[in-house]
């Protein structure tokens, strides 16, 4: 491969997947108030494995852009990655609004061209709205290749060929293209390490960049209006049956035999 | 913004004791320029490095607590876990090995780590804010070149005051060094040294001339291979798995530049240190009672019925919860507090006394209520409660018994009256 690595990561700020989500009083979303915030643990899979690679592949790697659309608080998860090993970080700041996923895949695409990015990693979905569009609407409009929710990701630096292993129903689908490309990560792809205090401290002389998404071209206002949010109907109350007999006549009488 | 402000301002305290956080965050005039924040407000690096130790303590301690708690040991994998993840060197500066971070950042380590584990708490907290603080304060340059980086990366320190006859009157200690013209000898013994089992680096209290009373002890720094005896560990009550010693010393050689400061200033030493050490017993009081109250408050809302409802549906058991809940704010508030003032250069030896004081009554009654909470499965070892009350005891006898932190505090009172 003639250049180094430049992984772009791209990180978004959700509610902590230890919350249990409740919708607002008006409807429109989930309730974000004194609800505890962390990063999307996908992401948080992307930039462990951004700094593996760095790790293991000494010398290929030139440099980890972390990157995050959302209000100046997502500066957190930026200097997070940062302690955990990134070299760089870019807030898009959007301020309160609620960016789409199309809006964030045209302002990434953007960064991605402008810091010359060969492989952007990032999580397959956020845990807020589970969308699961941004890396494919990334790649679409990028034009690269892309492979969704990897579960092992091996590089091969010379050549520039990346082999990834996915899952598909069934089972593993292992699949192979040249740089540049994108690739969203699963669970099981690894675990995520702590930033330690020492590299939490160093963290914060790492560059972070703040640029407006009018900087990059981007108009963000909504093409999706949201109607209405609502809770999942409670499940109905189940009912005990004393005999088998009872059971398979309960579930005849309900046509389900 | 004006109703906070009247508020505040009609709510700040009139005695002496009981300072403004920082003069300079106080009030000002117009809304834009409102600059205090609360006290338990955490700067961007601390928040991030609570929930660091937050994810050690729940996947690398707790899996181990009742086995180390049985063992009467600590896991050698989990005081290796504290030197990875940077625990070991908060406060210490970047280029001894450490993190360079605030004294809060050491406070809330022990606080996250007590909630799930006081023994592993102890260990840190006397590490960091006995043995770290003092080779950073009072080392010489080749000291702390010696020490600082193996301390923050690989060795367990150890803070040795306490004798048989001397606890709370704890300059009335016997333990002797002799100068012999290239080297210190020590002769004595000491008692009720923390740390001891795993400590490699060993900060010890000895007279060099007891006709000078107080004013002959002095602290030397020694390492474990030197010939530091270990000769009993003490089977306890609570934090089983944290060591504690009584070490002998027969002619221990310690070379002449391993002095901590001047020779005759060891009381002085050890009495600015233990005041900053109290703050950090007071928030390992603290994570014991949050971490006793968040198990059995999770089973009172969401584990057991009785009569029909869940057991914190009950008035008398909200009510008592809610005590508890208040109780642990408190602590936590005065904490922090004083941790800030500490950190601001003010005065704090009263306001350590008190949150020791008080932060370990809160453990005590927190840890004891919530096991009543949990009923018979609070009692049984199966659950980590009965190791949290046992573990809550020490708070009111360690680097300064509850009287001891009494006496201080009166004498304050008492100086700003004559």
């Amino acid at each position: 491969m003639s250049s180094k690595l430049r992984i772009m990561v791209p990180v978004k700020r959700a509610i902590d997947f230890a919350v249990k989500p409740r919708v607002n009083s008006a409807k429109t979303g989930v309730e974000t108030a004194g609800v505890k915030f962390s990063i999307n643990p996908f992401d948080d899979i992307a930039v462990e494995e951004a700094v593996k690679i760095k790790e293991a592949k000494k010398g290929a790697v030139e440099s980890i852009h972390v990157v995050s659309a959302g209000s100046s608080k997502a500066q957190e998860v930026l200097r997070q990655s940062l302690a955990k090993g990134c070299d760089t970080s870019t807030l898009i700041d959007v301020g309160d609004a609620s960016v789409e996923p199309l809006t964030v895949a045209k302002m990434l695409a953007k960064l991605a061209e402008e810091d010359k990015s060969n492989l952007i990693i990032l999580g397959k979905q956020a845990i807020d709205d589970d969308s699961n569009h941004t890396g494919q609407m990334l790649a679409g409009l990028l034009n690269w290749p892309q492979v969704t929710a990897a579960s092992k990701v091996d590089i091969n630096e010379s050549t520039g060929e990346v082999t990834v292993e996915h899952e598909v129903d069934g089972g593993f689908e292992t699949v192979s293209a040249s740089l540049p490309m994108i690739i969203t990560t699963d669970l099981r792809l690894n675990t995520p390490r702590y930033a330690t205090l020492p590299n939490i401290m160093k963290a914060k002389k790492k560059p972070l960049k703040t640029v407006k998404p009018a900087d990059l071209g981007v108009d963000i206002a909504g093409r999706l209006e949201t109607v209405s949010v609502s809770e999942p109907p409670p499940r109905p109350a189940g009912i005990k049956v004393n005999s088998v007999d009872e059971l398979i006549a309960k579930l005849k009488e309900r046509g389900a035999l | 913004m004006q109703a906070v402000r009247f508020i505040k301002q009609a709510a700040r305290p009139a005695a002496k004791v009981l300072r403004p956080v920082a003069v300079s965050r106080a009030f000002s005039s117009s809304a834009a320029t409102f600059t205090r924040s609360p006290v338990l407000e955490f700067s961007e690096e601390e928040e991030l490095f609570k929930e660091t130790v937050a994810k050690f303590a729940q996947e690398v301690v707790l899996p181990k607590s009742r086995a180390m708690d049985e063992a009467e040991q600590m896991d050698p994998e989990v005081v290796q876990g504290l030197f990875d993840t940077g625990l070991m060197g908060i406060e210490t500066p970047e280029e001894y090995g450490g993190a360079g971070a605030s004294f809060t950042s050491a406070i809330i380590a022990v606080e996250e780590l007590a909630k799930v584990d006081a023994s592993t708490a102890v260990l840190n907290d006397v590490h960091s804010t006995l043995v770290n603080t003092l080779v950073r304060t009072y080392g010489s340059d080749a000291i702390k070149e010696k020490y600082l980086p193996k301390l923050a990366t690989k060795c367990v320190g150890s803070f040795c005051l306490s004798e048989s006859s001397s606890g709370s009157d704890a300059f009335a200690l016997k333990t002797r060094a002799e100068d012999k013209g290239d080297h210190w000898l020590i002769n004595g013994s000491k008692m009720w040294i923390t740390n001891a089992g795993e400590a490699e680096v060993f900060l010890i209290f000895a007279n060099v001339d007891p006709s000078k009373g107080y004013k002959g002890i002095t602290c030397f720094i020694a390492d474990k291979d030197m010939g530091v005896q270990i000769a009993k560990k003490e089977k306890k009550l609570g934090i089983r798995a944290s060591s504690t010693c009584v070490l002998s010393f027969d002619d221990l050689q310690i070379p002449k530049e391993n002095v901590l400061g001047e020779v005759g200033t060891g009381y002085k030493i050890a009495i600015n240190c233990l005041n900053e050490g109290r703050i950090g017993i007071a928030s390992q009081m603290i994570g014991i009672a949050q971490g006793a109250f968040d198990r059995a408050t999770d089973y009172a809302f969401k584990d057991r019925k009785q009569f029909g409802k869940y057991i914190g549906e009950f008035q008398g058991m909200q009510f008592q919860i809610a005590q508890a809940a208040i109780q642990i704010e408190a602590a936590r508030l005065m904490v922090y507090n004083t941790a800030r003032m500490k950190e601001a250069g003010q005065p704090f030896v009263t306001q350590a006394a008190m949150c020791k004081y008080y932060a370990s009554e809160v453990a005590n009654q927190v840890a004891g209520k919530a096991v009543e909470w949990m009923g018979g499965v609070g009692f049984t070892r199966e659950e980590p409660l009965e190791k949290f009350m046992r573990d809550a005891k020490i708070g009111q006898i360690y680097e300064g018994t509850s009287n001891i932190q009494l006496q201080t505090i009166a004498k304050d009172i008492m100086k700003s009256k004559s």
